[in-house]
C-alpha cells in the first residue's frame, strides 16, 4: 500500500480550511455542589434569620466567614458559632468594566458593576459581594457598608442584593 | 539531596493570540519537537512525560491521556499536574523531583494552553468555590485589581508607577522572538488604555495566548553530557495557602505566599541579600502592579519601595536585578505554559542562549509562578552544580 | 538509593451521595485518620500532594478546595490530576528526592454532584468523538465486546467477577455497596450498554482516602509497621480508542514488568500474596489479571472459574470488593494501595486473605478503557 506524502508547501492552508468545532449552549454541565455542614448553617441563617454566622478557631481565635470546618493555619477543627455584622468595612474593591461570560448562566455579564471585599464587624476574613456604583466618588477603602436583603431568599449568597454605604 | 538535576533543553512555540492552524495536540508537539531538537534528543531518550494545562480553558478531561500522541508519552510513564496559573511552575518543580528521586534519568515537562478556545475569565471563574466566591468573582482581572487597590491605598503607589513596569516588560518583549505581544508602549499610552477593573487598564494586564513550552530535566552524570551548560536546580519552594479568595491576604497589600516561599528559598540558598545575589528573575507577573508589589514581597526592597526600585531602572535589562527580560507575562500568557516558560527563560539565561535578551554573567536565576488564591511557586537555578 | 514506605492510611466510608459534606469536609476525616494511623501530627508532615479532577469537581483548579484540610498552610504542596495511584507516585518521588521526610497524599471525588456521563464524555476528543456521545460506560462496553470476542470470554465468566467482588465488599467497612448477588442476579440485572449489565458496572461513589509516605530513615524511626514500596511503574497507551486493539493491554504489561523487575519478582502468580486491582467493570478484572501475568493472555475467564482469585485462592484479587463494590473516582487507585497496605500489615479484618501476606500488588488506572496503568508492589521488608 503506497502512502502519498503531502507537503505543507503543496497545500497552503487558507483561513476557510481551518475548521473550528463549537461546543456552546448545548453543552451544559450541571452540578449539585454540597455547601457542607458549616456552609449550610450559614446560608440557612441568612435565609431564615437575615443574619451572618461565622465560626471561631479555638487555637488562634480567628473568626471565619464563610465558615468552614478546619482553620487552615492551625489545622484545627472549629465548632464555635459567632454572629458577625451585619455592618461591614470595605477592605478593598474594584469596578468591573469589561464584560465576560458568567459560567453560571452562560450569558455575558452586564458591566460596569462594583465588586468588593467586606469585613463584617467581628469577623477576621473578608466576604465578597456587589455594591452599587451610582456615586463612585463615595467608594473608599474603610468605608462602612451594610447588606440589603432580598424579599425572597433561597439560601444563597445572592439572598443579599448588594451592600450599600451606611449613611450615618 | 538524592541527586542533582538540571534543565538541559527547552522549546517554545511562537506564542500568538489564536493558533487556528493547529489543534491542541499539534501545539504541544511543536514545543516538544523544538525542545528535543534543541537538546539533540529523540523521544526515545525520554523516560517520562509530565504535562499540564488549566482544564476549563479547553474543556478536555484527562488531558494527559488525550495529548499522549503529541506529548510523546506513548508507552511511557505520563502524568498530569494542574494547579491553575501555577501549573507551569508546579510542573517545573515536579520534573525536578522526578529526576532527583532517581525514578527517571530524563523527564520531558510540557506546559500548554490554547486560551483562544474559550472565554478566559468565564473559565477562570470556575476555579473558585461555587457557593461563596464564584457568584461575584470576575476572573483574574478582578482578583488582581483588588490587590492593587489595597496596595495603592496603603503605600501610595500610582498608576504611573505601574505603567512604568508595563513599559519595561513590553520593551523587553521586543527582544524575544517567542513573545506574543511585541510592541513598545509608553506611560501615557498605558494610562490612556481602557480601564478593565479599577485601577487595572488594558495595557497593565496580560493577554491570553495560545502557546506551549517544553523542557527536559536530566540527572547529574547525564546532564553534563547532554548540555555544555545545564541549568542546575538549586532550590524550590511553594506556598498554595488559601482555599477561598475571600480569605486570601487581599486586604493586606502583601502576598503572604510570596513572602513565605521566598524566605524558604533564600534559607535553602543560604542568601541574605537576594538583590545582590540574584542575577535575573523571570517573575510570573500577570499585571504591571505585581511588578511593584511582589518585588517587595520577594525581599528585593522594603514594603512601599517597589516603585523606586523600578523607576531607578534597577529591574530593566542592564540594571542591577533585571526582571522579565523575556517580556514576562504581560507580553505572553498561555496560562498552563506561563509558569514553565519562566523556568525555560531562566534556563536559557544560565545557558547563555537568551539571544538579544541575554543578561551577562548569570550565576543564579529565579523563576516564579503565580495562580490560584494568591499562590506562589519559586524555583532557583544556577550555573554551577549545587553543593 | 533511598527506599520509601507507607506509614499511615486513612479512608472515609464511601457512599452514593454524601450530601452534607463539601470536598474539604470529605477529605478532612481521611487526613486525620491517616495521621492518627501513622502516629504523627500535621506538623510532622513535610509536604503534600493532593489528587483530584477538575471535571469531577466542577471547578478548574480543583486542588484549591482541599488545601486547608490537607495542611497546605505554610507547607510545600502540589497536585496530580488523575487517579490517586499516580498522585501517590509523585508523592513518593518527593520523599525520595531528599527534600521531605514525609508526603501526605490525598485523593477524593464526589461523583454524586454531577452527571458522570457528561464528565466522562468530556474525556473524549472534542473534534472526532465527543459529539457521538461516548462516555466511560459505552467506551468500556466497546472494549468488553472486543476482549470477549477475541479471547472467547463469556458473559458468565465476567459475571463471576461481580459475584466475587460484591460478596467481598460485604466484609469491607468502607465499601459503598453492600450487595450479595448470585450469578443469576448478575445475568438478570438490567442491560446498561451491551454487553455490560448493571452488576457488571462499578457504582460512582463519594469518598476520600489519604496515604502517608516516608523515607527509609523516618519510616524506621516512627516504629509503627511501615509497608515498603518494592517496585512501582506506570505506562500510558495511545489515546484514540481505534488506535489500539482494545482487547490488549500492552501498557499494563509494560508497567507490571518494570514493577516486578524492581521488586525482584519473576513469578507474579506465586510471589504475590494478594492483589487489589482496578475493576471499574467486571471484564476489566479478567483483562488485568492477564496483563499482570497471573495467567496467560485470554486465560482470565478460566482463572476466575478456577477460584484462584477468591479470598482463599492462590492469587486473591480484590478481597476489598474492588471498584465494583465501591468506586470513588480518582480515589479508587489510592484506595487499592490502602487496602494492599492493610493486607501486608495483617490489619484487613474479615478481608484478610491469610495471616502471612508478605507481598501485595495495588493497581490504578487513568483514562478510558485502561489507557494508563500504575502498578505498585508493596511488601513487609
Amino acid at each position: 500500500m503506497s502512502q502519498k506524502q503531502v507537503s505543507s508547501k503543496e497545500r497552503e492552508l487558507e483561513k476557510k480550511d481551518l475548521l473550528t468545532i463549537h461546543s456552546a449552549k448545548e453543552a451544559e454541565q450541571l452540578f449539585h455542589y454540597s455547601a457542607g455542614r458549616y456552609g449550610s448553617r450559614f446560608l440557612e441563617e441568612m435565609q431564615e434569620r437575615k443574619r451572618f454566622v461565622g465560626v471561631r478557631c479555638p487555637k488562634c481565635r480567628k473568626v471565619y466567614v464563610p465558615p468552614r470546618e478546619v482553620c487552615g493555619p492551625c489545622f484545627t477543627k472549629m465548632e464555635e458559632a459567632v454572629e458577625v455584622g451585619p455592618r461591614a468595612t470595605l477592605k478593598t474593591y474594584t469596578i468591573i468594566r469589561f464584560p465576560y461570560i458568567d459560567p453560571e448562566t452562560g450569558e455575558l455579564k452586564r458591566v460596569p458593576f462594583g465588586y468588593g471585599f467586606f469585613k463584617f464587624d467581628g469577623a477576621d476574613t473578608l466576604f465578597q459581594h456587589y455594591f452599587p456604583i451610582d456615586d463612585e466618588s463615595k467608594i473608599k477603602i474603610d468605608a462602612r457598608f451594610e447588606p440589603v436583603w432580598r424579599e425572597h431568599r433561597t439560601g444563597s449568597v445572592r439572598d443579599i442584593e448588594h451592600f450599600v454605604l451606611v449613611e450615618d | 539531596m538524592a541527586r542533582r538535576a538540571a534543565i538541559v533543553a527547552t522549546g517554545q512555540t511562537h506564542h500568538r493570540s489564536i493558533r487556528r492552524d493547529v489543534n491542541g495536540q499539534e501545539l504541544i508537539n511543536e514545543a516538544v519537537m523544538r525542545c528535543l531538537e534543541e537538546g539533540e534528543l529523540t523521544i526515545d531518550d525520554i523516560d517520562a512525560v509530565l504535562i499540564g494545562n488549566m482544564d476549563h480553558f479547553e474543556g478536555i478531561n484527562y488531558v494527559d491521556c488525550w495529548s499522549v500522541d503529541g506529548s510523546g508519552g506513548f508507552m511511557k510513564p505520563t502524568i498530569k499536574l494542574t494547579t491553575g496559573g501555577t501549573t507551569g511552575s508546579t510542573l517545573g518543580i515536579a520534573g525536578y523531583h522526578l529526576v532527583a528521586s532517581g525514578a527517571f534519568d530524563r523527564v520531558l515537562v510540557i506546559g500548554w494552553e490554547k486560551n483562544s478556545e474559550s472565554d478566559t475569565t468565564g473559565a477562570i471563574n470556575t476555579a473558585f468555590d461555587a457557593i461563596w466566591d464564584r457568584p461575584f468573582f470576575a476572573g483574574a482581572i478582578a482578583g488582581l485589581a483588588v490587590m492593587a487597590q489595597t496596595y495603592a491605598h496603603l503605600y501610595g503607589a500610582t498608576a504611573r508607577d505601574a505603567a512604568r513596569v508595563a513599559v519595561r516588560d513590553r520593551h523587553h518583549a521586543c527582544l524575544n522572538p517567542y513573545a506574543h505581544l511585541r510592541k513598545e508602549t509608553s506611560i501615557e499610552e498605558v494610562l490612556a488604555s481602557p480601564m478593565l477593573a479599577d485601577p487595572v487598564c488594558l495595557l497593565d494586564m496580560c493577554p491570553r495566548t495560545d502557546g506551549a513550552c517544553a523542557v527536559v530535566y536530566a540527572a547529574e552524570g547525564i546532564a553534563e553530557k547532554m548540555c555544555s551548560q545545564p541549568a542546575w536546580v538549586h532550590a524550590v519552594a511553594s506556598r498554595h495557602m488559601y482555599s477561598y479568595i475571600s480569605d486570601a491576604d487581599t486586604g493586606t497589600g502583601t502576598m503572604i505566599s510570596m513572602e513565605r516561599a521566598s524566605a524558604e528559598l533564600y534559607k535553602k540558598l543560604h542568601i541574605k541579600e537576594p538583590r545582590k545575589k540574584i542575577d535575573v528573575i523571570e517573575m510570573y507577573q500577570p499585571f504591571s502592579w505585581a511588578g511593584l508589589m511582589w518585588i517587595e514581597d520577594m525581599g528585593l526592597c522594603k514594603k512601599g519601595e517597589g516603585p523606586k526600585l523600578v523607576w531607578d531602572g534597577a529591574t530593566d535589562l542592564g540594571g542591577e536585578i533585571p526582571i522579565n527580560p523575556s517580556g514576562g507575562v504581560v507580553a505572553t500568557n498561555p496560562i498552563g505554559a506561563t509558569g514553565l516558560i519562566r523556568c525555560a527563560e531562566v534556563a536559557l539565561q544560565i545557558m547563555g542562549k537568551a539571544g538579544d535578551r541575554q543578561v551577562p554573567d548569570v550565576n543564579l536565576a529565579i523563576a516564579t509562578g503565580f495562580g490560584g488564591c494568591a499562590w506562589t511557586d519559586l524555583l532557583a537555578y544556577g550555573k554551577k552544580k549545587p553543593t | 538509593m533511598d527506599r520509601a514506605a507507607i506509614i499511615g492510611i486513612g479512608q472515609t466510608k464511601a457512599e452514593g451521595r454524601l450530601k452534607e459534606f463539601n470536598y474539604a469536609e470529605l477529605v478532612y476525616p481521611a487526613v486525620v485518620a491517616a495521621l492518627e494511623d501513622a502516629g504523627i501530627t500535621i506538623d510532622n508532615i513535610g509536604n503534600i500532594v493532593t489528587t483530584s479532577n477538575d471535571f469531577w469537581d466542577g471547578r478548574t483548579i480543583s486542588s484549591m478546595a482541599t488545601g486547608d484540610v490537607s495542611g497546605a498552610w505554610d507547607r510545600n504542596i502540589s497536585c496530580v490530576e488523575g487517579d490517586g495511584a499516580f498522585g501517590a507516585f509523585y508523592g513518593m518521588c518527593r520523599v525520595l528526592s531528599g527534600h521531605y521526610d514525609t508526603t501526605l497524599v490525598t485523593a477524593y471525588s464526589k461523583g454524586s454532584e454531577s452527571v458522570s456521563a457528561y464528565i466522562t464524555n468530556a474525556a473524549f476528543d472534542p473534534i472526532y468523538i465527543r459529539g457521538l456521545g461516548l462516555d466511560m460506560v459505552s467506551a468500556c462496553a466497546l472494549q468488553a465486546r472486543r476482549y470477549m470476542s477475541r479471547y472467547k470470554i463469556s458473559e458468565e465468566q465476567c459475571a463471576l467477577v461481580s459475584v466475587k467482588n460484591h460478596r467481598n465488599g460485604l466484609d469491607n467497612p468502607n465499601a459503598h455497596l453492600k450487595l450479595d448477588c448470585s450469578l443469576q442476579d448478575v445475568m438478570n440485572s438490567p442491560m446498561i450498554c451491551d454487553p455490560l449489565k448493571l452488576y457488571d458496572c462499578s457504582p460512582i461513589s463519594d469518598g476520600a482516602v489519604a496515604v502517608i509516605f516516608a523515607n527509609q530513615k523516618k519510616a524506621k524511626k516512627l516504629g509503627r509497621k511501615p509497608v515498603w514500596v518494592k517496585g512501582v511503574s506506570l505506562c500510558m497507551d495511545t489515546y484514540l480508542l481505534g488506535d489500539r486493539d482494545l482487547a490488549e493491554c500492552a501498557a499494563l504489561t509494560k508497567a507490571a514488568k518494570k514493577a516486578y523487575q524492581s521488586a525482584g519478582i519473576s513469578d507474579p502468580r506465586k510471589e504475590i500474596d494478594v492483589a487489589e486491582i482496578y475493576d471499574a467493570f467486571s471484564y476489566q478484572e479478567l483483562m488485568w489479571t492477564e496483563g499482570l501475568g497471573f495467567c496467560d493472555r485470554g486465560g482470565g475467564g478460566r482463572l476466575i472459574e478456577s477460584g484462584a482469585t477468591g479470598k482463599s485462592g492462590d492469587i486473591p484479587v480484590n478481597p476489598s470488593g474492588g471498584l465494583l463494590a465501591s468506586h470513588p473516582v480518582i480515589a479508587a487507585g489510592l484506595i487499592r494501595i490502602a487496602e494492599a497496605v492493610r493486607q501486608v500489615r495483617g490489619e484487613a479484618g474479615r478481608m484478610q486473605v491469610k495471616e502471612d501476606v508478605r507481598t501485595a500488588l495495588a493497581h490504578g488506572v487513568n483514562g478510558a478503557c485502561g489507557q494508563s496503568h500504575c502498578v505498585w508492589i508493596l511488601g513487609r521488608e
